[in-house]
């Protein structure tokens, strides 16, 4: 909401003023606890899925309220421990134990060093420093071995990186696809007059209402006759036309000035012409929305992989990752490594493309 | 695709320039008609593609469904043609001794989590609304904010669910390692008890939806609204709360129209991945929604007749629930 401006608009007195503004500093300052507090609840999730993704398997269990990874320091004598003796500071290594407490070699301060003193064993605590188990990142990558779906290419190769190249195939052909066909079709609807147009819009409308449970059912059986599932195609044929796309860039398109067209159109320009060289430039910020919104969605897309997907080497990374929870189910930081290495991309993506993310979803959401 | 040959009067363009739904290459009633085909068939080149796959893999496949669930089909055997018996059996109840008792129970009881799971819709929709409100203060950093309140929403579903569940491990989650530190020393068992399993599900939900798409909707729609308004506003005398409950909510009201329909849209069709990835629909089909019901009858039990009629009952009610939403919307949604 808009700052108050009684003191621009009738001039109040100062002592007022005054007050406005402290007002408003402290308006500020609780926008922003909230903010922060709210940001710490998104945030927390995210960040101890990454400090478990880095713990070694016995600090997953017994430290897993722990955010930084830890790890004992062990000297060359054995495992460090400090302690207080005789009020003063001392860290040392462990050589044994006796019935009365723990021998520490003593490592410092340097002026004892290589004395061995002797400490209640409750009060030695643990030399810990940070520890970051990266391995994990590569024993995920590395856990399942599988053949790729190219003959005689990617033998035996690491499963996460047949998932990657399976997303990147799928996601990059829906994305072409869809934003191929949405706009041509698009096109049609919002410049060219033919007859039963409007009619054929408003049947694209009206599918726009249809739940996706529906059509699930009929798809699957329709490409198992046609022997397409579990194939590339089985995932990318369907979703590469969409009502939801052409319905979005026609609404951009209606919106566009007409001048240029007209103008193409004396200079001899044909239709096809208009609508690559005028069309498309010009609709470069509901392209950009579209296809991050489309790829986004394909990337993440989970149930109909899952149905349609029966090859190890066909799945991609969602229900390869699903795939993975199953043999992997009690080691936690390998399965938050895994759910990092799936999430990676897809934040990237949407970090670089936020400004048209942001617009497609307005775009899509508030009638044009 | 055929070129406009310069002997075509360009007289016709001025009249068409200005009309919106008029092609700017169409043909006044003057042109031959064989010209006009011409012209319509380059059109429907141009909608060709996107039209043969719309048809294939969605018109048909709705009329499909139809069809589907009067039948009894395993798709490897040839379907049989069963009439009502399928939502006979879904939707009918039988006397069992004294009491009636439902066909199939199991259908009621993952409608029932299935609506219970929307409870948190309206708790989504505030919080999205609040968060908006937040962000639309200007205040540096806020930028930062936006993307990481959204970063829930864009990240690959599965991988949230699994970082839920393990959030919501009984002996070392988060959550529970949290609450212990504070005192309770017996905190919910999350996902492995029936009562505190759809909770845990709204939850989660409510972590990745409040920022979300629904947050930079209201966002949009409060950028929308004229600062004269509040401007006005604060020569009435008006209060925070004044302007928000007479300025910001009705001015924002076809925005949160727009979301409840949406959110109902797809509360109906939810929590498959949640409950495929968390629970498998347990403690006892706690968590199981229609569409995991769907998704085991037709794709584990193939019973695809069956599948498509729970999918059409579906759909009746997503159907249902948009029209009485609509007409709702019409008394209580203000459009500027």
């Amino acid at each position: 909401m808009s700052a108050p401006r009684q003191d621009a608009i009738s001039g109040t007195r100062p002592a007022s003023r005054r007050r406005v503004r402290r007002r408003d500093v402290a308006m500020k300052a609780l926008a922003y606890i909230v903010l922060c507090i709210i940001g710490l609840a998104m945030g927390i999730p995210l960040a101890w899925m990454i400090s478990t993704s880095l713990k070694d398997p016995a600090q997953v269990v017994v430290a897993s309220g722990k955010w930084v990874p830890t790890e004992q320091v062990v000297s060359r004598y054995g495992p460090e421990f400090a302690a207080r003796v005789g009020g003063r500071e001392i860290r040392g290594a462990e050589i044994g134990r006796s019935p009365r407490g723990m021998q520490l070699r003593v490592l410092a301060p340097a002026r004892l060093a290589g004395e061995t003193v002797t400490v209640p064993v409750d009060k030695a605590r643990p030399v810990e420093r940070v520890h970051l188990e990266w391995r994990n990142y590569v024993d995920a990558w590395k856990a399942i071995k599988v053949d790729s779906a190219f003959r005689g290419l990617l033998r035996n190769a690491d499963a996460f990186l047949v998932f990657y190249i399976n997303s990147i195939i799928v996601a990059v052909s829906v994305t072409l696809g869809q934003v191929a066909t949405s706009s041509l079709a698009a096109y049609a609807f919002a410049r060219l007059r033919f007859p039963g147009r409007d009619k054929l819009f408003l049947g694209y409308l009206a599918t726009l209402m249809v739940p996706g449970v529906i059509t699930m059912i009929p798809v699957y059986i329709l490409l198992s006759r046609l022997h397409l599932t579990d194939s590339y195609w089985a995932l990318i044929l369907p979703a590469m036309f969409s009502a939801y796309g052409t319905f979005m860039l026609r609404q951009f398109f209606l919106s566009l000035p007409r001048e240029l067209e007209d103008a193409a159109l004396i200079d001899g320009a044909s239709l096809f012409g208009i609508y690559w060289n005028v069309i498309m430039p010009l609709s470069k910020p509901a392209l950009a929305a579209l296809t991050t919104f489309v790829f986004l969605h394909s990337w993440n897309d989970f149930m109909w992989p899952l149905i349609v997907i029966d090859s190890l080497n066909l799945k991609t990374l969602p229900i390869g990752l699903a795939h993975f929870q199953g043999p992997y189910l009690t080691e936690w930081n390998l399965l938050m490594a895994a759910s990092v290495i799936v999430m990676v991309p897809v934040l990237i993506v949407f970090i670089a493309g936020q400004r048209y993310f942001v617009r497609g979803i307005i775009l899509s959401g508030l009638k044009a | 695709m055929t070129r406009r040959s310069p002997s075509e009067p360009e007289a016709a363009l001025p009249s068409n320039a200005g009309r919106r739904d008029s092609g700017a290459s169409n043909i006044g009633p003057s042109r031959p008609p064989r010209r006009r085909w011409r012209r319509y068939l380059s059109s429907y080149a141009f909608l060709a593609p996107n039209f043969l796959g719309f048809l294939v893999f969605t018109l048909l496949p709705v009329a499909a469904a139809f069809v589907l669930s009067f039948t009894e089909w395993d798709i490897l055997s040839r379907p049989r043609f069963l009439g009502l018996h399928n939502f006979d059996q879904l939707l009918l109840f039988h006397r069992e001794g004294s009491r009636l008792v439902p066909n199939d129970p199991s259908f009621w009881k993952y409608l029932w989590n299935t609506v219970f799971l929307m409870f948190g819709i309206p708790l989504s929709v505030l919080g999205s609304l609040f968060c908006a409100l937040l962000l639309n203060q200007r205040l540096r950093g806020v930028v930062f904010f936006r993307t990481l309140f959204f970063l829930p929403a864009i990240c690959s579903a599965v991988a949230v669910t699994l970082l839920w569940k393990w959030m919501f491990q009984e002996d070392y989650g988060l959550l529970n390692t949290w609450l212990r530190d504070i005192g309770i020393a017996h905190p919910p068992r999350w996902l492995v008890t029936t009562a505190w399993a759809k909770p845990a599900f709204i939850i989660m939900s409510l972590w990745m939806t409040i920022g979300g798409y629904n947050c930079i909707l209201y966002l949009a729609g409060l950028q929308n609204i004229p600062t004269e308004l509040y401007e006005a506003a604060d020569m009435d005398g008006a209060n925070a709360w004044h302007k928000l409950r007479y300025v910001t909510w009705p001015l924002l009201s076809p925005t949160t129209f727009f979301i409840v329909t949406m959110a109902i849209i797809s509360g109906f069709q939810g929590g498959f991945i949640a409950a495929y990835m968390m629970t498998g629909g347990g403690p006892a089909g706690a968590t199981t929604t229609i569409m995991l019901y769907i998704y085991q009858n037709a794709f584990q039990w193939f019973q695809m007749g069956y599948a498509a009629a729970i999918a059409c009952v579906l759909f009746a009610l997503i159907f249902g629930f948009t029209l009485v939403n609509w007409r709702l919307s019409q008394r209580m949604v203000h459009y500027q």
